[in-house]
């Protein structure tokens, strides 16, 4: 099993290697000149003074040097946790601002993603059995997962929103609070959470449901199934069987899905003017902050690897053939 | 200040603080100390909320150097002069007085009784560090340090300024727009602080301070003594400012509907519109052009191309192009068509009838095509195009930001009047940085830019039109390329003539018409400060009523020094 582990790791540290070097070569390739718009959008025209401004800047951002050596400082940097200085927020780090806006981030994704994998996955296995299930809750999932994103979120921002007035439609919290261990604060946090929350649960959800209706079908209809029903075992005990093997592709899909939780929910963030880390993302590509980008990025490849390589120890746990071909030392 | 990490730690364990907020209900809330940390809401009539001006996370409360705060400059900070755009001079604000002693000696004197917000007095020695903080090469007001000589401070209130060349117009410009820091705080601060530092909880003498502030807001506190109540009877309204980051038009314009936002100075496409249906909502103007004039807009052809570097193409090219259908129906109304010179409506006063009269131009496409034939630019291989002198046809692409939905419409609809006379000119919207990079470089044809605004001279528009040298890279005027020693001349000139000096006409006058003949660049609308307010909470909003103020209704970096700052002074509370 060591030695499973051991090639795993190395296939991660290779990926996480050409990950970081794509990190670093994408924003640089995009056109334009991150400091000058910095300059421009701060309406700094002076300029007798801003050639010099300028050069600082290129200097401070170590934008100045060739670009193998950049490279070169952005691993050095790297190692010693520094991710360097927003151009966007200028003077903010780049850790900061990503930690300010994690929180929001995590508590929008990851009870969207992991509620909708338990009632999904749930739901599902149930409709594949069941036809009245299958008739009503299989379409809806259809519907919700095939609706674009952007319009749904909208009408329930609009409904929610705006007919009912339920709920805000901006912001983290309300504008007139303050963050205070209160029950008020605590209510108009949630508040403000719920119907960004919806939306992702909501068009997740139709997916799992479906994903796993179909693989418990599928899984029913096996050979191994028939071969069992043929012994004449419990139906109980057949599903059971189903279920567990529908189970390994959904794992890897909730790894793959919680990887990128850090990346933020672009769309939603945006359309519910919810703070959190998909519309710094969209700011740092607009305004060409390398450091930002780069970090978010960074973000998204280690959660990606993370929960895969978790993943795979969840599949040992779970699928005894892995653990078969492990003890065989053939994997 | 609180600090945001507060959010950070509730939204970590939210479990945890519903429960403990059981027992820690904010029954403090009523002690009366605006800054008390424990009071968990700001007062609905207390409170101005404002949108418009941030577009990145607060974290910057450095008024020296580019990106800071709203408010930093004006609400915080507070500069010597204030431009009156109204009257287009400066008026005393922490001076008292400055005036030329000598021909090379400038000399302020400062208001008495000025305290920073930690209890410290304002001196002449916070002017002159302020002012020799631009020493350092990188500050964005260095270039003072090309025609000042020295700085001294004479006694408590007076400061000297010895020049070697006195600038008038360009030193105008520093003393309402860059704001003093207090010496006591900034002497402490290493280059790379002044430079790169936050400058958290900063000591300022404006009317608010720093209350708190979080990635999607920043709110200030009143202060209660702010020196213009007891020297100019001046008193800010609202006990709190909240400024909310940018978000999307939609969001924007719900909360302006249902009151959760004051002041809007976003563009908000149509909201002319449904101004009928909401009494509540107003803008400075009640019918077109709705917002004032902030800056010009203009196409900049790349003068370094045939045919663009004909004055008689270029000037055909202005006779051809509708700015009424860009104002009427790209911005329904919402902006106002250019004067000819590009100077801006708040410099009427400058603008030479005479030379207007001789060589502006007006939409009239008849006489374009004349203009053109006459030039030599005829249509001979008949594709309905003419083609340049030498005979070779040519094809321009007008580049605008894709995604400013109302820059393409503009774009389509000057390139459509073009092509109307026979000049080959079609739109492409691209990535705003590759508008960037062809505007620095000169690599595009014809691009719009608006990047000449409101200021205190318009010695400011024609730096923006005819600076030289050209380098490599352009990056704040001259994006046309065009190069004229004498236009450049007489702009120097300007820079160091008093405004009410006879020659100070004289000089815009010729400039005017070396523009007008030339036209290195075509005015064609003035871009609006974009102001919506919600009259729910606040009234006496700026507006052209006799009755109202007529400050910038504006929350954007540097308009606060152009007089905003009297708006908060005049706000009322609603019935």
């Amino acid at each position: 099993m060591g030695r499973y582990f051991r090639r795993k790791l190395l296939i991660y540290g290779i990926t996480f290697f050409i990950a970081v070097t794509i990190n670093f070569a994408i924003p640089r390739l995009m056109p334009g000149d991150p400091v000058a718009r910095m300059l421009s959008r701060n309406a700094v025209s002076n300029p007798e003074s801003s050639e010099a401004l300028r050069s600082y800047f290129d200097n401070l951002f170590g934008l100045d040097v060739p670009m193998w050596q950049q490279y070169l400082n952005y691993w050095g940097a790297l190692f010693q946790g520094d991710l360097g200085v927003s151009i966007f927020a200028f003077p903010s780090s780049v850790s900061s601002v990503v930690l300010d806006a994690l929180p929001y981030t995590l508590a929008l994704l990851l009870p969207s993603i992991l509620l909708s994998w338990f009632v999904g996955n749930g739901l599902g296995a149930m409709a594949a059995r069941n036809k009245l299930l299958d008739n009503t809750v299989l379409p809806i999932g259809y519907l919700f997962t095939a609706v674009p994103y952007m319009w749904l979120a909208i009408l329930l921002a609009w409904t929610g929103g705006i007919i009912l007035g339920w709920f805000p439609v901006a912001g983290g919290y309300s504008f007139a609070l303050l963050p205070a261990p209160t029950w008020t604060f605590f209510v108009d946090l949630v508040q403000h959470w719920f119907l960004p929350f919806l939306s992702l649960f909501v068009v997740a959800l139709g997916g799992w449901a479906i994903g796993m209706r179909n693989l418990v079908i599928y899984e029913l209809e096996s050979d191994y199934t028939n071969y069992m029903q043929a012994l004449g075992a419990p139906q109980r005990l057949v599903r059971r069987y189903a279920f567990r093997n529908a189970m390994l592709p959904q794992i890897s899909g909730l790894a793959l899905q919680l990887g990128v939780v850090v990346g933020g929910a672009l769309v939603t963030e945006a359309v519910f003017a919810y703070p959190g880390l998909g519309s710094l993302m969209l700011n740092a590509i607009q305004n060409q902050d390398f450091f930002l980008l780069q970090g978010i990025l960074l973000f998204i490849v280690i959660g990606v690897l993370l929960f895969n390589f978790l993943a795979d120890v969840v599949y040992v746990l779970v699928d005894p053939r892995t653990r078969l071909g492990l003890e065989g030392g053939q994997s | 200040m609180t600090n945001r990490r507060h959010v950070i730690a509730l939204m970590a364990g939210t479990a945890v603080a519903a429960t403990a907020s059981a027992c820690t209900d904010d029954s403090q809330g009523a002690s009366g100390n605006p800054e008390d940390l424990s009071m968990g809401e700001f007062p609905r009539n207390q409170t101005l909320y404002t949108t418009g001006a941030a577009w990145a996370p607060p974290g910057d409360w450095n008024p020296i150097t580019p990106g800071e705060v709203t408010g930093l400059r004006g609400l915080g900070f507070e500069s010597l002069f204030l431009f009156d755009p109204q009257e287009a001079v400066l008026t005393p604000w922490l001076a008292e007085s400055g005036s030329w002693t000598e021909e090379l000696v400038y000399e302020l004197k400062l208001r008495s009784g000025v305290k920073w917000s930690d209890g410290e007095q304002l001196t002449a020695d916070d002017v002159k560090h302020t002012l020799e903080i631009g020493q350092i090469e990188s500050v964005p007001y260095h270039n003072i340090w090309g025609w000042v000589e020295s700085v001294e401070a004479v006694d408590d209130l007076t400061v000297r300024v010895n020049f070697t060349d006195a600038r008038h117009q360009e030193w105008d410009n520093f003393l309402y727009s860059n704001v003093i820091v207090p010496e006591h705080v900034w002497s402490q601060y290493s280059e790379e602080d002044i430079l790169t530092g936050t400058n958290e909880d900063p000591v300022v003498t404006g009317p608010y301070t720093i209350h708190s502030y979080d990635q999607d807001r920043v709110a200030w506190v009143k202060r209660d003594d702010w020196w213009a109540t007891e020297h100019l009877d001046l008193e800010a309204k609202p006990t709190f400012i909240v400024d909310i980051v940018n978000t999307s038009n939609e969001v924007t314009l719900n909360m302006l509907m249902q009151s959760e936002v004051d002041l809007s100075n976003n563009f908000l496409p149509g909201i002319t519109d449904l101004l009928e249906g909401q009494p509540a909502l107003s803008t400075y103007f009640d019918g077109p052009p709705y917002m004032l004039p902030g800056n010009t807009a203009m196409l900049i052809p790349n003068t370094t191309l045939k045919p663009l570097d004909d004055p008689a193409f270029r000037r055909a090219m202005a006779f051809a192009i509708s700015a009424g259908e860009v104002v009427d129906t790209v911005y329904g109304g919402m902006v106002a068509a250019s004067n000819p010179t590009g100077l801006l409506p708040l410099w009427d006063r400058y603008v030479d009838q005479d030379v207007v009269a001789e060589h502006g131009f007006q939409f009239e496409p008849s006489k374009a095509a004349d203009m053109l034939a006459a030039a030599g630019y005829e249509d001979n291989d008949g594709d309905g195009f003419v083609e340049d002198k030498d005979g070779n046809a040519f094809e321009f692409k007008l580049n605008v930001p894709a995604g400013w939905t109302d820059w393409e419409e503009a774009s389509r609809s000057i390139a459509s009047d073009l092509r109307d006379v026979g000049i080959n000119v079609t739109e492409e919207f691209i990535d705003a940085a590759a508008v960037d990079d062809a505007r620095t470089s000169g690599s595009f044809q014809l691009i719009l830019n608006n990047q000449s605004g409101v200021s205190h001279s318009p010695w400011t528009h024609y730096r923006y039109m005819f600076q030289l040298p050209i380098n490599e890279e352009q990056h704040d005027a001259n994006f046309q390329r065009w190069e004229s020693q004498e236009a450049w001349d007489l702009t120097e000139e300007l820079a160091g003539t008093a405004s009410d000096d006879p020659r100070f006409q004289e000089v815009l006058s010729e400039l005017q018409r070396i523009s007008l003949e030339e036209l290195p660049a075509i005015p064609i609308w003035y871009n609006g400060i974009w102001a919506q307010a919600s009259n729910q909470v606040w009234t006496n909003w700026p507006s052209e009523a006799e009755d109202t103020p007529d400050a910038y209704p504006c929350t954007w970096n540097g308009m606060w020094n152009m007089g905003a700052i009297y708006m908060i002074t005049e706000l009322k509370l609603a019935e």
